[in-house]
Protein backbone atom coordinates (compact mmCIF):
# COMPACT_ATOMS: atom_id res chain seq x y z
CA UNK A 1 0.00 0.00 0.00
CA UNK A 2 3.25 2.19 0.24
CA UNK A 3 3.45 1.80 -3.45
CA UNK A 4 3.74 5.97 -5.06
CA UNK A 5 0.48 6.56 -6.86
CA UNK A 6 2.39 9.25 -8.86
CA UNK A 7 5.83 9.19 -10.47
CA UNK A 8 7.38 12.44 -11.82
CA UNK A 9 9.82 12.93 -14.70
CA UNK A 10 11.65 16.23 -16.01
CA UNK A 11 12.37 17.17 -19.51
CA UNK A 12 14.05 20.59 -19.02
CA UNK A 13 11.53 22.47 -18.57
CA UNK A 14 8.59 20.32 -18.85
CA UNK A 15 7.03 18.12 -16.09
CA UNK A 16 5.64 14.62 -16.90
CA UNK A 17 3.38 13.28 -14.38
CA UNK A 18 3.01 9.81 -14.83
CA UNK A 19 -0.80 8.92 -13.53
CA UNK A 20 -1.82 5.68 -12.16
CA UNK A 21 -4.06 2.97 -13.27
CA UNK A 22 -7.12 4.25 -11.21
CA UNK A 23 -7.20 7.54 -11.48
CA UNK A 24 -10.23 8.64 -9.02
CA UNK A 25 -10.72 10.46 -5.64
CA UNK A 26 -8.26 8.08 -3.39
CA UNK A 27 -6.13 7.74 -5.60
CA UNK A 28 -5.59 11.45 -6.28
CA UNK A 29 -5.32 12.60 -2.84
CA UNK A 30 -1.28 12.92 -2.50
CA UNK A 31 -0.84 14.51 -6.12
CA UNK A 32 -2.06 18.42 -5.29
CA UNK A 33 0.43 18.50 -2.63
CA UNK A 34 3.18 16.76 -4.38
CA UNK A 35 3.16 18.58 -7.44
CA UNK A 36 3.07 22.08 -5.35
CA UNK A 37 6.30 21.07 -3.94
CA UNK A 38 7.47 20.18 -7.65
CA UNK A 39 6.29 23.43 -9.01
CA UNK A 40 7.44 26.00 -6.22
CA UNK A 41 10.91 24.31 -6.14
CA UNK A 42 11.26 24.19 -9.64
CA UNK A 43 10.76 26.16 -12.95
CA UNK A 44 8.42 24.50 -14.82
CA UNK A 45 6.64 25.97 -18.14
CA UNK A 46 4.47 22.92 -19.26
CA UNK A 47 2.86 19.59 -17.81
CA UNK A 48 2.29 16.48 -19.03
CA UNK A 49 -0.03 13.94 -17.45
CA UNK A 50 1.34 10.64 -18.87
CA UNK A 51 -2.34 8.57 -19.25
CA UNK A 52 -0.77 5.10 -20.77
CA UNK A 53 -0.98 3.17 -17.77
CA UNK A 54 -4.73 4.80 -16.89
CA UNK A 55 -7.58 2.26 -17.09
CA UNK A 56 -10.10 4.17 -15.24
CA UNK A 57 -11.14 8.10 -14.45
CA UNK A 58 -13.85 9.65 -12.75
CA UNK A 59 -15.02 13.19 -12.00
CA UNK A 60 -12.13 13.39 -9.45
CA UNK A 61 -9.44 12.92 -12.06
CA UNK A 62 -10.63 15.80 -13.61
CA UNK A 63 -10.39 17.62 -10.97
CA UNK A 64 -7.24 17.37 -10.52
CA UNK A 65 -6.46 18.31 -13.97
CA UNK A 66 -8.51 20.86 -13.77
CA UNK A 67 -6.31 22.50 -10.74
CA UNK A 68 -3.13 22.23 -12.63
CA UNK A 69 -4.21 23.37 -15.65
CA UNK A 70 -5.29 26.63 -13.99
CA UNK A 71 -2.22 26.95 -11.36
CA UNK A 72 0.05 26.61 -14.76
CA UNK A 73 -2.47 29.32 -16.86
CA UNK A 74 -1.63 31.45 -13.71
CA UNK A 75 2.15 31.70 -15.23
CA UNK A 76 1.42 31.55 -18.38
CA UNK A 77 2.53 27.54 -18.95
CA UNK A 78 0.61 24.87 -20.16
CA UNK A 79 -0.55 21.63 -19.96
CA UNK A 80 -0.88 18.45 -22.42
CA UNK A 81 -2.36 15.24 -22.13
CA UNK A 82 -0.33 11.48 -24.03
CA UNK A 83 -1.43 8.28 -23.94
CA UNK A 84 -5.40 8.36 -22.96
CA UNK A 85 -7.35 5.34 -24.21
CA UNK A 86 -11.28 5.19 -24.53
CA UNK A 87 -12.76 5.59 -21.14
CA UNK A 88 -10.12 8.08 -20.21
CA UNK A 89 -10.72 10.08 -23.51
CA UNK A 90 -14.68 9.85 -23.19
CA UNK A 91 -14.33 11.41 -19.70
CA UNK A 92 -11.93 14.25 -21.12
CA UNK A 93 -14.11 14.92 -23.51
CA UNK A 94 -17.13 15.54 -21.07
CA UNK A 95 -15.31 17.56 -18.79
CA UNK A 96 -14.16 19.75 -21.64
CA UNK A 97 -10.46 19.13 -20.62
CA UNK A 98 -9.38 18.68 -24.61
CA UNK A 99 -10.35 22.42 -25.07
CA UNK A 100 -8.14 23.66 -22.50
CA UNK A 101 -5.14 20.59 -23.25
CA UNK A 102 -3.30 19.41 -26.12
CA UNK A 103 -3.51 15.79 -26.75
CA UNK A 104 -0.83 13.44 -27.75
CA UNK A 105 -0.67 9.99 -28.98
CA UNK A 106 2.89 9.50 -27.73
CA UNK A 107 5.32 10.85 -25.01
CA UNK A 108 7.63 11.99 -27.92
CA UNK A 109 5.32 13.79 -29.61
CA UNK A 110 4.09 15.55 -26.53
CA UNK A 111 7.53 16.46 -25.20
CA UNK A 112 8.48 17.69 -29.01
CA UNK A 113 4.95 19.85 -28.87
CA UNK B 1 -29.07 -18.21 -20.21
CA UNK B 2 -30.44 -16.16 -17.25
CA UNK B 3 -33.47 -17.14 -16.00
CA UNK B 4 -36.29 -14.51 -16.74
CA UNK B 5 -38.67 -12.59 -14.62
CA UNK B 6 -36.58 -13.81 -11.37
CA UNK B 7 -34.54 -10.67 -10.19
CA UNK B 8 -30.81 -11.81 -9.59
CA UNK B 9 -29.56 -9.52 -5.97
CA UNK B 10 -26.34 -8.08 -4.88
CA UNK B 11 -26.15 -6.55 -1.63
CA UNK B 12 -22.60 -5.49 -0.31
CA UNK B 13 -21.74 -2.67 2.65
CA UNK B 14 -18.67 -1.15 2.74
CA UNK B 15 -16.90 1.44 5.30
CA UNK B 16 -16.89 4.94 3.59
CA UNK B 17 -13.02 4.93 3.18
CA UNK B 18 -11.59 6.29 -0.45
CA UNK B 19 -10.02 2.91 -1.05
CA UNK B 20 -13.13 1.24 -0.94
CA UNK B 21 -14.36 3.57 -4.11
CA UNK B 22 -12.44 1.55 -6.28
CA UNK B 23 -13.65 -1.75 -4.53
CA UNK B 24 -17.05 -0.57 -4.83
CA UNK B 25 -17.44 0.35 -8.52
CA UNK B 26 -15.11 -3.61 -9.51
CA UNK B 27 -17.17 -5.43 -7.54
CA UNK B 28 -19.86 -4.15 -9.00
CA UNK B 29 -19.13 -4.56 -12.56
CA UNK B 30 -17.90 -8.06 -11.84
CA UNK B 31 -22.02 -8.62 -11.14
CA UNK B 32 -22.93 -6.68 -14.06
CA UNK B 33 -20.76 -9.21 -16.14
CA UNK B 34 -23.65 -11.48 -16.21
CA UNK B 35 -25.65 -9.36 -18.01
CA UNK B 36 -23.18 -9.48 -20.92
CA UNK B 37 -22.68 -6.03 -21.20
CA UNK B 38 -20.44 -4.28 -23.51
CA UNK B 39 -17.16 -2.44 -22.11
CA UNK B 40 -18.43 0.88 -22.70
CA UNK B 41 -21.30 -0.19 -20.93
CA UNK B 42 -19.18 -1.44 -18.36
CA UNK B 43 -17.11 1.78 -18.10
CA UNK B 44 -20.45 3.64 -18.04
CA UNK B 45 -21.72 1.85 -14.95
CA UNK B 46 -18.06 1.75 -12.76
CA UNK B 47 -17.84 5.64 -13.38
CA UNK B 48 -21.87 6.15 -11.87
CA UNK B 49 -21.09 3.95 -9.30
CA UNK B 50 -17.11 5.66 -8.53
CA UNK B 51 -19.13 8.85 -8.41
CA UNK B 52 -22.01 8.01 -5.79
CA UNK B 53 -19.80 6.45 -3.65
CA UNK B 54 -17.31 8.96 -3.88
CA UNK B 55 -19.98 11.35 -2.99
CA UNK B 56 -20.96 9.24 0.32
CA UNK B 57 -17.49 9.05 1.55
CA UNK B 58 -16.63 12.81 0.80
CA UNK B 59 -20.10 14.46 1.48
CA UNK B 60 -22.21 11.90 2.73
CA UNK B 61 -19.78 11.14 5.78
CA UNK B 62 -17.72 14.11 5.70
CA UNK B 63 -14.29 12.24 5.00
CA UNK B 64 -15.40 10.65 8.60
CA UNK B 65 -16.16 7.37 8.05
CA UNK B 66 -19.69 5.47 8.58
CA UNK B 67 -21.45 2.60 6.43
CA UNK B 68 -22.24 2.33 2.70
CA UNK B 69 -24.82 -0.02 1.48
CA UNK B 70 -24.74 -0.94 -2.09
CA UNK B 71 -27.75 -2.84 -3.44
CA UNK B 72 -27.80 -4.24 -7.19
CA UNK B 73 -30.64 -5.90 -8.74
CA UNK B 74 -30.87 -6.97 -12.60
CA UNK B 75 -33.67 -8.06 -14.33
CA UNK B 76 -34.09 -9.27 -18.17
CA UNK B 77 -31.21 -6.80 -18.87
CA UNK B 78 -32.13 -4.17 -16.57
CA UNK B 79 -29.62 -3.10 -14.17
CA UNK B 80 -30.65 -1.44 -11.11
CA UNK B 81 -28.24 0.24 -8.21
CA UNK B 82 -29.44 2.02 -5.28
CA UNK B 83 -26.05 3.58 -3.22
CA UNK B 84 -27.08 4.95 0.28
CA UNK B 85 -25.74 6.66 3.46
CA UNK B 86 -26.48 7.40 6.88
CA UNK B 87 -24.52 10.85 6.27
CA UNK B 88 -25.52 14.25 6.70
CA UNK B 89 -27.95 14.75 3.65
CA UNK B 90 -28.31 16.88 0.82
CA UNK B 91 -30.69 20.20 1.98
CA UNK B 92 -30.81 21.09 -1.62
CA UNK B 93 -31.24 18.09 -3.70
CA UNK B 94 -32.05 20.14 -6.88
CA UNK B 95 -28.95 22.38 -6.28
CA UNK B 96 -26.63 19.44 -5.85
CA UNK B 97 -27.70 18.07 -8.84
CA UNK B 98 -26.83 21.26 -11.11
CA UNK B 99 -23.57 20.67 -13.26
CA UNK B 100 -20.50 22.66 -11.65
CA UNK B 101 -22.31 23.02 -8.29
CA UNK B 102 -19.67 22.12 -5.68
CA UNK B 103 -19.35 22.78 -1.91
CA UNK B 104 -15.56 21.95 -1.50
CA UNK B 105 -13.78 24.81 -0.90
CA UNK B 106 -10.80 23.87 -1.95
CA UNK B 107 -11.55 23.66 -5.67
CA UNK B 108 -10.32 20.26 -6.01
CA UNK B 109 -13.96 18.76 -6.60
CA UNK B 110 -15.23 19.58 -10.09
CA UNK B 111 -18.95 19.84 -8.99
CA UNK B 112 -19.63 16.98 -12.08
CA UNK B 113 -20.41 13.74 -9.96
CA UNK B 114 -24.17 14.06 -10.45
CA UNK B 115 -23.48 15.05 -14.19
CA UNK B 116 -21.53 11.77 -14.93
CA UNK B 117 -24.15 9.74 -13.12
CA UNK B 118 -26.96 11.08 -15.21
CA UNK B 119 -25.02 10.64 -18.28
CA UNK B 120 -23.60 7.62 -17.64
CA UNK B 121 -27.12 5.54 -16.95
CA UNK B 122 -30.58 5.71 -18.15
CA UNK B 123 -32.25 7.11 -14.89
CA UNK B 124 -31.07 8.76 -11.33
CA UNK B 125 -33.07 9.34 -8.74
CA UNK B 126 -31.50 11.11 -5.62
CA UNK B 127 -33.68 10.73 -2.21
CA UNK B 128 -32.05 13.03 0.80
CA UNK B 129 -32.83 13.80 4.36
CA UNK B 130 -30.62 16.15 5.86
CA UNK B 131 -29.42 14.44 9.13
CA UNK B 132 -30.39 11.02 7.98
CA UNK B 133 -28.95 10.45 4.93
CA UNK B 134 -29.02 9.92 0.63
CA UNK B 135 -30.00 7.48 -1.53
CA UNK B 136 -28.97 7.38 -5.13
CA UNK B 137 -30.82 5.21 -7.41
CA UNK B 138 -29.62 4.55 -11.01
CA UNK B 139 -30.66 2.12 -13.81
CA UNK B 140 -29.45 0.81 -17.06
CA UNK B 141 -30.98 -1.12 -19.89
CA UNK B 142 -28.21 -3.27 -21.23
CA UNK B 143 -28.03 -4.20 -24.64
CA UNK B 144 -26.35 -7.84 -23.92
Amino acid sequence: MNQPHFTYEAEGNTLIVHLPEELDHHNCSGLKYETDIILSENYIRRILFDFSKTRFMDSSGLGILLNRYKQMALSGGTVAIYGAGAQALRILKMGGILKLMKLYDSKEAAVTG
Amino acid sequence: MSEQNKPEILKMEVEALSKNEEFARVAVAVFLARLNPTLEEVDDVKTAVSEAVTNAVIHGYQGKGGMIYLEVEVMDQEFTITIRDIGIGIPDIKQAMEPLYTTDPDGERTGMGFSFMEAFMDQVEVQSVPGEGTAVTMKKKISG
